[in-house]
């Protein structure tokens, strides 16, 4: 890495997190994500895999270590820094995480949040190019009527789209995805991961995605991420990940 | 097995309850004897109702421009105090929030609701009047205080039961407190807010005729006067139209709750 | 693109319409009230420096005061405050059955009983404790008979709302078994209402301290009237004291209320 070629995508490096001290989540981890293509993270519950993508965004605090995003290390960013790194990074959520109470058109807009001011966003004074790319990323998730309809009143599998929609407002540098799936009936799964893949690489961003459905990652993933007790134990493709390797994450044999 | 071992497995006696109705029976007995409260004196005093209700009828509306300009002023109070008290206890409530909130600042601030929760709204009154002297203004500050601190209570505890999901979503976009705010937490509670606001006018307009018995304004004046006066016909008056108020009031807040819905 | 509707508006008309006339209602009430209130400006621009002149005087609290004229009064309104809210169940419970739409099949005992819940909470304490004065003359009965007409209404309200909710399934199955009436409303409705009783008894006992601390400014007994004295007698010092027994009892009583809450619910 020289000061002309500033490394793209995202560095992780010796990333430790201790929620109480003396007892880590994250064991040092160490991870390059390459500027494109689709990652999957699998790994048991309670393996510090959520723990990792919120510190990526720092909706959860780092204890130690280093996170570089196209070069810049967003550890160390507080206050209005943090928010302007936050906005290039767009998170999809386990449980949607919509304000229910407010509309589709709303929600997808309120990724914009960081980019516009306090009383434009109080009064829902946004542009004309952010309506109408709002409008446009309905459409590409496939919900182009709903606009006007309270985030309440759709079904889960709608909702992961608009949640999609909103991540994608940020025009953000890298998207994650916790758990996107695991409160969605199988076939709605699949459609929301083919959408999600589909979009990011279209926009040409890294999607890095905790799943704990290991076909699901296999099927979508270009890479393959295992973790368990707070440390990296497989990486590479889907092809190279076998029996094994699962016994090795997961434990035991029976469910196999 | 005997009867009696049965009826024990079936119904086993609960010796705390019982302990605590004995208790609170005996307590009866003997705060009756403190207050010297007796069957002569209750005997008496059912007499002296008579009297006092014969007396009140029938009410006496000839003084009904008295009457009105009381109310009226109530209502002005009522509606002053409530808009203070809203407008004051939003960042109150906020900063009592422990989910959103520092914690010096939350436990700070909850002191701070329980102490203006704490003192009735008419000792509140009294202190007043005897700061910034007789008047509509004492009765709008005393009950500026009660509503600050009862809304921001019930606003914090809004507050705090709302999805952090939602706001943590806000968060992840790269909004700031304000956007958060505005995006994450006012839609899941604003309905909540509207509702305690319209309570809180609700129980304002009751408190607000009743300030006036320690002199800081409203119908209450007028109430206490007729009172000393033993004038108990206008005092008649006087109840009827405050029940009326506050019935009218009562069946149009229900309404907009209604409409709210 | 297609000529899909590339307009987004948060509100429809009707609703935009509905909101400026809410907001227009409230600031129009607002100006009436404050252009109604008559404020003499000269006490406005005072009012600080004279509340500060007022704290100024009740400190430091004459402590010594306490014992035993204070202690005394304080006693007395626990007792107003427990036997008023005692004494509101006696009237409460038979009218809150009979408010109870599924309860009592008789509309016009509702309409009734409504009525008379509806009195009793429409009338403040402080108004209650002026008649039960004119009745009983001053002292510590009246305001008994203040609190517990006040919390006749407050209380039974709250019971019948809490009896209306009750699942008709028990009930119609004691009826099924031939039981009485009584014996439906004791074993059928109580075991469903008990845990909310026992919680409006408590929140109403809680408020009855606090009520029950002023009642003594209209001559209804407890330690009002200690207050009443000293403030006009201006006794601030002694006023603080006073002040700081009620803000002590009413926080102590609060917190027995949550803890008893917790363990009956």
């Amino acid at each position: 890495m020289t000061n002309g070629a500033v490394m793209q995508g995202l560095v992780i490096r010796n990333l430790v997190k201790e929620y109480v001290p003396g007892t880590p989540v994250l064991r040092g981890i160490n991870l390059t994500i390459a500027a494109q293509g689709i990652t999957a993270i699998i790994g048991p519950s309670g393996t510090g895999k959520s723990t990792l993508l919120r510190c990526i965004n720092q909706l959860v605090e780092p204890t130690q270590g280093e996170i570089r995003l196209n070069g810049e290390d967003l550890v160390p960013l507080k206050g209005r820094a943090l928010r302007l790194a936050r906005r290039r990074i767009g998170m999809v959520f386990q449980e949607y995480n919509l304000v229910e109470r407010l509309s589709v058109m709303e929600n997808v807009l309120s990724g914009r949040l960081g980019y516009v001011s306090f009383w434009r966003a109080w009064l829902r004074r946004y542009a004309e190019e952010d309506i109408a790319r709002a409008f446009e990323l309905l459409e590409a998730v496939g919900l182009p009527e709903q606009a006007t309809r309270r985030a309440d009143a759709l079904s889960g599998g709608q909702r992961q789209r608009v949640g999609i929609a909103r991540a994608l407002m940020q025009r953000p540098e890298l998207l994650l995805a916790d758990e996107p799936t695991s409160s969605l009936d199988p076939r709605t799964a699949i459609e929301i991961m083919e959408l999600m893949t589909g979009l990011a690489t279209s926009a040409r961003i890294p999607l890095v995605v905790n799943i704990h459905n290991v076909d699901l990652a296999r099927r979508f993933a270009q890479r393959v991420i295992g973790m368990a007790g707070g440390e990296i134990v497989f990486d590479g493709p889907p092809e190279k990940l076998e029996a094994s390797h699962l016994r090795q994450i997961y434990g035991g044999e029976d469910w196999l | 097995m005997t009867a009696s071992s049965l009826r024990q497995r079936a119904f086993p006696p609960h010796w705390g309850a019982r302990a605590a109705f004995v208790a609170l029976a005996l307590y009866a007995a003997y705060a009756f004897a403190q207050l010297d409260i007796t069957a002569g004196r209750l005997a008496i005093g059912m007499g002296e109702a008579g009297r006092f209700l014969g007396r009140m009828w029938p009410p006496n509306f000839a003084r009904w421009e008295l009457l009105l300009e009381g109310l009226l002023e109530s209502l002005q109070i009522a509606v002053i105090s409530s808009a203070l008290g809203i407008l004051l206890a939003l960042p109150l409530g906020l900063m009592a929030a422990r989910n959103l909130s520092p914690w010096p600042l939350a436990m700070v601030t909850r002191g701070f609701i329980a102490f203006c929760r704490s003192l009735h709204y008419v000792i509140v009154a009294i202190l007043f009047v005897k700061a910034i002297g007789f008047g509509a203004l004492a009765g709008v500050a005393a009950l500026t205080i009660a509503s600050m601190g009862f809304i921001a209570k019930l606003f914090a505890e809004a507050i705090e039961e709302i999805s952090m999901k939602q706001v943590e979503a806000i968060r992840a976009t790269g909004a700031g407190f304000g956007a958060v705010l505005i995006y994450g937490v006012l839609p899941q509670v604003a309905s909540r807010f509207v509702g305690f606001s319209l309570y809180q006018l609700d129980s304002n307009l009751r408190n607000s005729t009743l300030v006036g018995i320690v002199g800081a304004g409203g119908i209450g004046g007028t109430l206490f006067a007729a009172f000393k006066r033993f004038d108990y016909d206008f005092v008649a008056a006087i109840l009827l139209a405050i029940i009326a108020l506050i019935f009218l009031a009562e069946v149009i807040s229900g309404r907009i709750r209604a409409l709210l819905r | 693109m297609n000529a899909l509707m590339r307009e987004w508006q948060r509100y429809t008309p009707a609703e935009r319409f509905g909101r400026w006339a809410a907001y227009f209602i409230i600031v129009l009430a607002l100006v009436w009230a404050v252009r109604g209130i008559e404020i003499i400006p000269e006490f406005l621009t005072d009012a600080p420096e004279q509340m500060l002149d007022l704290l100024a005087r009740m400190w430091p609290p004459d402590l010594g005061h306490y014992h035993p004229a204070v202690h005394q009064a304080l006693i007395e309104t626990l007792h107003i405050a427990s036997l008023g809210t005692l004494f509101s169940f006696i009237f409460a419970v038979p009218l809150a059955l009979m408010a109870a739409r599924n309860i009592c099949p008789y509309a016009g005992l509702n309409a009734l009983a409504q009525l008379l819940l509806v009195t009793s909470r429409s009338v403040n304490s402080l108004v209650w404790a002026l008649i039960f004065v004119a009745i009983f003359g001053p002292g510590a009965a009246a305001g008994t008979f203040a609190i517990a007409f006040r919390s006749i209404g407050f209380v039974g309200k709250l019971l019948a709302e809490a009896l209306e909710e009750i699942s008709p399934g028990p009930l119609e199955a004691l009826r099924a078994t031939g039981a009485t009436n009584s014996h439906v409303i004791l074993k059928g409705a109580w075991p469903q209402v008990a845990p909310a009783f026992w919680g409006v008894a408590l929140f109403r006992w809680d408020i009855n301290i606090r009520e029950s601390a002023v009642l003594g400014l209209v001559g209804a007994g407890g330690i009002g009237v200690v207050l009443d004295d000293a403030i006009n007698f201006f006794q601030w010092d002694r006023v603080a004291t006073i002040l700081l027994a009620i803000l002590v009892i009413v926080i102590l009583a609060e917190i027995i209320v949550t803890k008893l809450r917790a363990r009956l619910i």
